[in-house]
């Protein structure tokens, strides 16, 4: 068997590690070094031949190969008539709220794996029940007023709370906070509240009723629909309403895959690169969704510039635009006037480096054929 | 208890308001009450409405009382022999106009032997319910209602013969169809509107099938030897008018030839044509620049201190002449008078339209499509009995569209042909289309319409069999003449210097944003410049300042800087007009725009 290593290592400037790692696999370990090196050779050859030239205009081709195919975009989610499914919002709108990094999306969304045992059918209900974020008034089967004793008595569901694995104790201990000025006794599937002085009016305990109802008892904040669904040979949880951050702190859940799909969010648990994933991953899972064809480096190239200074920023006048340096490239995408003034306050210098500025006063642009400059020497 | 609202006020309540809304329809009737007020009784919101306010769309039906019609047949023979009109019927309350309210508690019978004890009102024709326009549609009840609209909106943008004066009139953009026929399949409405007075196509013959692509995308493929013989030609004309203005100061304009002194004066040929008068004379014919009235109009801005200056009392040359891309015949002159009592001279171009790739042609379906190709007539399929298609129409139209009239008509103009007669293809009383096939086939053709082909080219007969007959074709009024336009260099804008925009001011067509964004795409930035070189500038900028310069006629045509004179080193710099337009609005705003120069090499 002959060690291949020597020669794959004096490719190590010529190719990327993850090109040599995948030759080296698939390299019959029987092969001669001569033909290993054939191999590289022509792989060095096609991997100079894929790169993009000096001067290409990236940024462009990916913005009309983004576009152009965004205007047959279809405006509206789809909806599958009786099949349960946690709403989302694709297409265009989704696309802008995307591009535009918005802070507050319509439809914030997770999907949430389990470590193995957790992933299988028989567990997946419970677990689901358990992280759903549950208020009071859910778990109530009736609330029962008495005027002449003064007392309110709510009778719970026992089998939601064995569902949920909510015990009384623990829903009364949350429910003092809003209940002051209140007795609590509690039994079996039971709790009593009753006025500490008699003097008071029966709309006090109407108040506590509607203000209890509206009390979170358990479950995860922010997690107001679960969805267990498969996919693949696993069990997920799809919810409706993120909270990143204390989903991945619970031991069942699956770090590495579990996902968000808010932007925001997941720049604060995760960081920069996570976030830029996010976006590749999805805006190509709508531009799929829709039936168009992107190649995926548009979109790479669009997310590294969302991402570039390591904060989220979105394709807009108070995003990348406005970190342009040239004045009139940025007056020239929207609120001219408010830029120009600016500009002025603080004296700006545009070194017309880039394409719109040289569009605009009828130079060259930087780019193609209007890139390279010939230099003689004088004798 | 019912709301009753007039005019849509809330007036009151009434307790019965089905006998409350018939009461009214019976005063109405009786004459007690106008015949323009309507009432309307909404059963589910219990609403009576009653509407007397104009602007409302209303028709006219016969009314039936217990499954009779009131109108009987003494009231037609009375009709008949001009003892009663119209309006003796509408007093009469036989005939009544009902809105769009009223009409939601009618029931209408089509027909008499339809009339039920229930039906409130009779049509007075069943094609009455389409409309006049659309009723113009041959066996319109076989085709989408979207169709019929579209085929009746089609035919009023049709060539014909719009009015017997049209040699005495100056009516803008006329268009006069030389030899137009009255249709071989025709409708009842045809009859009612006396369409053989102001025919508007022709009958020709169309084979359905497809030529090379010719046709591809709903276009037409025209016989030109049909076209040579006649076919479809027109004749085009535009008054150009000039009217002696009268200014301040008792100066007014004079329609003559101008003199060689006038301010603005052309080349003598381009008064070539103009009698003593200063007017064209008639059928000369004239090309673009051609002056065709002589004007001149007196000095602007005559000042009192210019009543003594020589040059400024010179006349100024205003004539009318044919603009860009214009020819034509003057057809006919006519000097008056306006309003305002100033002469008034108006000369009417003609121009002749032949056919040509580009021009519009639709059937009365809605299957509208642009002449593709004029084809030798040589070259022209035929079938086996000789007979040379027109007009050459794609099956593919039909499919999508289902504009089963388009072909029904085809038979049918075919009958008619053959058969010597017109066919009837009124809506919901057309002929039968089995009718037609089966005189076709006693008339010697094949009873489906199709026919063996041949290929005009190549001598060989066609696998497939044709579908050919005679139908009812339409010019319309959008030619290629009056819209084709190029330009190389031309006029700019005074303001930004770059070209103008639209046919009328010869202008370029925009490379827009989009455009200029696939030349950067392709890296060819080079090109893209010197597209957008139409307003290049070479202004001086002064490179201690940054300013833009000005020469400065008293220093010899030197350049000088706004803030340093001539003590200033001045460069010349290339940049778009648009731009250094851009840094003087900028420059408005209060801002400096300073150019920092560096030398490019």
């Amino acid at each position: 068997m002959a060690d291949h290593t020597k020669v794959l290592n004096s490719y190590k400037k010529k190719l990327p590690p993850s090109i040599l790692e995948e030759i080296k696999d698939l390299f019959p370990s029987a092969g001669t070094d001569k033909k290993l090196t054939t191999v590289l050779d022509s792989t060095v050859q096609s991997y100079e031949d894929a790169k993009i030239n000096p001067g290409e205009c990236v940024g462009l081709v990916s913005a009309e190969s983004i576009g152009e195919p965004g205007t047959q975009m279809t405006l509206n989610t789809f909806h599958l008539a009786g099949v349960a499914e946690v709403q989302v919002t694709t297409g265009l709108p989704r696309i802008i709220e995307l591009f535009d990094a918005q802070k507050t999306i319509k439809t914030p969304m997770m999907e949430i794996y389990l470590k193995s045992p957790h992933n299988k059918l028989e567990n997946i209900g419970k677990f689901a029940a358990r992280i759903k974020e549950k208020v009071f008034g859910e778990l109530v089967q009736e609330f029962s007023l008495n005027i002449f004793e003064q007392t309110l008595t709510v009778n719970l569901s026992k089998e939601l709370l064995d569902n949920f694995g909510l015990a009384v104790k623990e829903l009364v201990k949350s429910l003092k906070t809003k209940a002051k000025g209140f007795n609590i006794e509690f039994e079996e599937n039971k709790i009593i509240f009753s006025q500490k002085g008699k003097t008071e009016e029966i709309k006090d305990l109407y108040n506590l009723k509607e203000k209890i109802k509206a009390v979170k008892v358990g479950g995860i904040k922010g997690l107001k629909q679960v969805l267990p669904v498969k996919r693949g040979e696993e069990y997920i949880v799809l919810t409706a309403g993120t909270n990143l951050k204390d989903v991945l702190a619970l031991d069942e859940v699956d770090t590495t895959k579990t996902v968000s799909n808010d932007l925001y969010e997941t720049f604060a648990v995760l960081g920069i690169e996570a976030t830029r994933q996010l976006i590749i991953d999805e805006v190509y899972k709508v531009i799929e969704s829709q039936g168009l064809n992107v190649n995926i480096r548009h979109i790479m190239l669009v997310a590294d510039i969302m991402c570039a200074n390591g904060q989220v920023k979105g394709i807009t006048r108070y995003g990348v635009v406005s970190e342009k340096a040239s004045v009139l490239a940025r007056a020239s995408f929207e609120t001219p006037i408010k830029h120009l003034i600016n500009a002025a306050l603080e004296g700006e210098i545009d070194n017309l480096s880039s394409v719109v500025e040289n569009v605009m006063i009828n130079q060259p642009v930087p780019l193609g054929t209007g890139l390279p400059g010939l230099v003689t020497k004088m004798k | 208890m019912a709301d009753v609202f007039i005019n849509s006020q809330y007036v009151g309540k009434v307790d019965n308001a089905s006998t409350f809304t018939q009461d009214i329809r019976d005063l109405r009737r009786k004459g007690s009450l106008s015949g323009e007020v309507n009432v309307y009784f909404n059963e589910t919101a219990n609403d009576v409405f009653i509407w007397s306010d104009a602007g409302r769309a209303r028709r006219p039906l016969i009314v039936s009382k217990e499954g009779k019609s009131l109108l009987t047949e003494k009231h037609l023979q009375q009709l008949d022999s001009n003892e009663i009109t119209w309006a003796d019927l509408v007093r009469q309350g036989i005939v009544e106009y009902i809105d769009a309210g009223e009409e939601e508690n009618a029931l209408v019978a089509y027909n008499v032997e339809d009339l039920t004890e229930e039906h409130t009102h009779l049509e007075i024709e069943s094609f009455a319910i389409s409309g006049i326009t659309a009723a113009l549609v041959p066996f319109g009840n076989y085709t989408p209602s979207s169709r019929l609209i579209i085929g009746s909106k089609n035919q009023k943008q049709s060539l014909g013969f719009y009015a017997a004066n049209y040699h005495l009139r100056m009516d803008m953009d006329a268009n006069i169809l030389h030899y137009p026929h009255f249709p071989l399949v025709k409708t009842a409405i045809h009859d009612v509107t006396d369409y053989h007075e102001h025919p508007s196509g022709q009958n020709m013959i169309v084979a359905i099938m497809c030529y090379d692509g010719y046709n591809m995308e709903d276009g037409v493929i025209l016989n030109k030897g049909s076209v040579q013989r006649g076919l479809a030609r027109s004749t085009y004309f535009r008054p150009v008018s000039a009217e002696e203005l009268r200014y301040s100061g008792g100066l007014i304009d004079e329609v003559s030839v101008p003199d060689k002194e006038v301010k603005g004066y052309r080349t003598e040929a381009d008064y070539a044509f103009l009698e003593g008068d200063g007017i064209i004379y008639p059928e000369a014919t004239v090309q673009e620049g051609n002056v065709v009235i002589g004007r001149t109009s007196p000095p602007r801005f005559l000042s009192s201190l210019d009543e003594y200056n020589l040059s400024a009392a010179i006349r100024r040359e205003s004539s009318v002449s044919l603009k860009h891309g214009e020819k034509g015949v003057a057809d006919f002159v006519a000097i008056t008078e306006n309003e305002e009592g100033n002469k008034l001279v108006q000369v009417r171009l003609r121009q002749e339209r032949i056919p040509e790739i580009g021009d519009k042609f639709t059937s009365r379906h809605g299957q509208k499509g642009v002449t593709g190709i004029l084809v030798p007539q040589s070259d022209v399929p035929f079938s086996i009995s000789g007979v040379v298609p027109d007009l050459i129409f794609t099956p593919h139209g039909v499919s999508s569209r289902m504009t089963i009239s388009h072909l029904i008509e085809l038979v049918g103009g075919k009958v008619g042909a053959l058969g010597g007669r017109f066919v009837d293809g009124t809506l919901f009383k057309s002929e039968a289309e089995e009718d037609l096939r089966q005189e076709l086939t006693q008339l010697g053709f094949n009873e489906d319409g199709k026919e063996v082909f041949v290929d005009g080219r190549t001598g060989k007969q066609m696998l497939a069999r044709i579908y050919v007959g005679n139908m009812y074709y339409l010019r319309l009024r959008h030619m290629v003449a009056n819209k084709m336009q190029s330009r190389a260099r031309g006029p700019i804008q005074l303001l930004t210097r770059q070209p103008t925009e639209g046919k009328a001011k010869e202008g370029g067509l925009r490379l827009g944003e989009m455009e200029k964004d696939t030349f950067i795409a392709h890296g060819a930035s080079l090109l893209l410049k010197e597209r957008f070189n139409a307003d290049r500038a070479v202004i001086p900028v002064c490179e201690q300042s940054g300013l833009m310069g000005f020469y400065d006629a008293r220093k010899a045509g030197r350049s000088v800087s706004p803030l340093f004179g001539d003590n200033s080193d001045m460069a010349n710099v290339e940049m778009s007009y648009a731009f250094k337009l851009l840094l003087d609005e900028i420059r408005s705003l209060g801002v400096y725009t300073k150019l920092n120069l560096k030398n490019k090499y």
